[in-house]
């Protein structure tokens, strides 16, 4: 029988650093997708399962053993971390290969992904903790503040290649304009 | 230009597609005639209308958005899963 050996989507590509800005690849764990059917209520199943309360849009929650979830969507969320078994009332969904998770952090972080997103990402808007579905180019992304000088971003798995390309080269460039200056 | 999603607040133009006005769909064993102006027919006003709008790049849902073509003031958007 063939061995397969397991490949993480940025495989060789991370981690890079330019100007003090990190890109790094993180595992999370295991991706969970969790979608509320119909106008079911899963906030106690998800509770119970996790430890974590559900998010409402634009929040994350954390639970036990370092689970994360994050608000993935229309009454839809992604769990980071331990995977879930079914809940009641819910399409429970592993999708741990399916997603490239990236962290950028250190200071000048938020001006990097400012390139790229057109999120607002001042802190007033997007606080350490929030999280919102948006573009990264032209790649639809998972972008969660962590940290103060830090962030999540997913994209999809077949994006990773693009994903690190873009991000590199919006650090690059933002380099280039701190030596002008 | 940006749209006010019910889900993610204010976002930028780019991450929407348009996909038509807000129309409702005729009914069962409507006639032809109610289909063809479902399909066909629009009015193209200048002045407010209410169209519906794809957030695929954000949360994913659809919208019912209402605008003026003249001013190109945004007046509200809503989820269309609440009904057109």
């Amino acid at each position: 029988m063939a061995r397969l050996i397991a490949k993480t989507p940025a495989e060789g590509l991370l981690p890079v650093e330019v100007a003090g800005v990190r890109l790094s690849e993180v595992d999370p764990g295991g991706l969970t997708s969790v979608a509320a059917l119909g106008g079911a209520d899963i906030g106690a199943a998800l509770k119970a399962a996790t430890g974590a309360s559900l998010p409402g849009p634009g929040a994350t929650t954390t639970g036990r053993g370092g689970a994360r979830v994050v608000w993935f969507g229309v009454r839809h969320v992604l769990v980071m971390g331990p995977p879930v078994a079914a809940l009641d009332g819910a399409a429970v969904t592993d999708q741990s290969d399916a997603w490239c998770t990236l962290r950028l952090d250190g200071a000048g972080a938020r001006d990097v992904l400012a390139r790229l997103t057109p999120l607002d990402l001042r802190p007033s808007s997007f606080a350490e903790g929030a999280t919102a579905r948006t573009l990264l180019g032209h790649m639809q992304a998972s972008i969660t503040r962590v940290e103060d000088d830090a962030y999540l971003i997913l994209v999809f798995r077949s994006m990773a290649k693009t994903a690190v390309h873009e991000i590199t080269e919006a650090m690059e460039s933002r380099a280039a304009r701190l030596r002008l200056t | 230009m940006r749209l006010p999603c019910p889900c993610c607040g204010d976002r930028d133009i780019r991450e929407f597609t348009y996909r038509g006005a807000a129309l409702a769909r005729p009914g069962e064993g409507a006639g032809i005639d109610r289909w063809d102006d479902y399909l066909h027919l629009r009015d193209n006003p200048a002045g407010a209308v209410r169209d519906l709008w794809y957030h695929g790049g954000g949360c994913g849902a659809w919208l019912v958005v209402e605008r003026d073509t003249v001013t190109h003031a945004v007046d509200g958007a809503r989820l269309a899963a609440e009904g057109l």
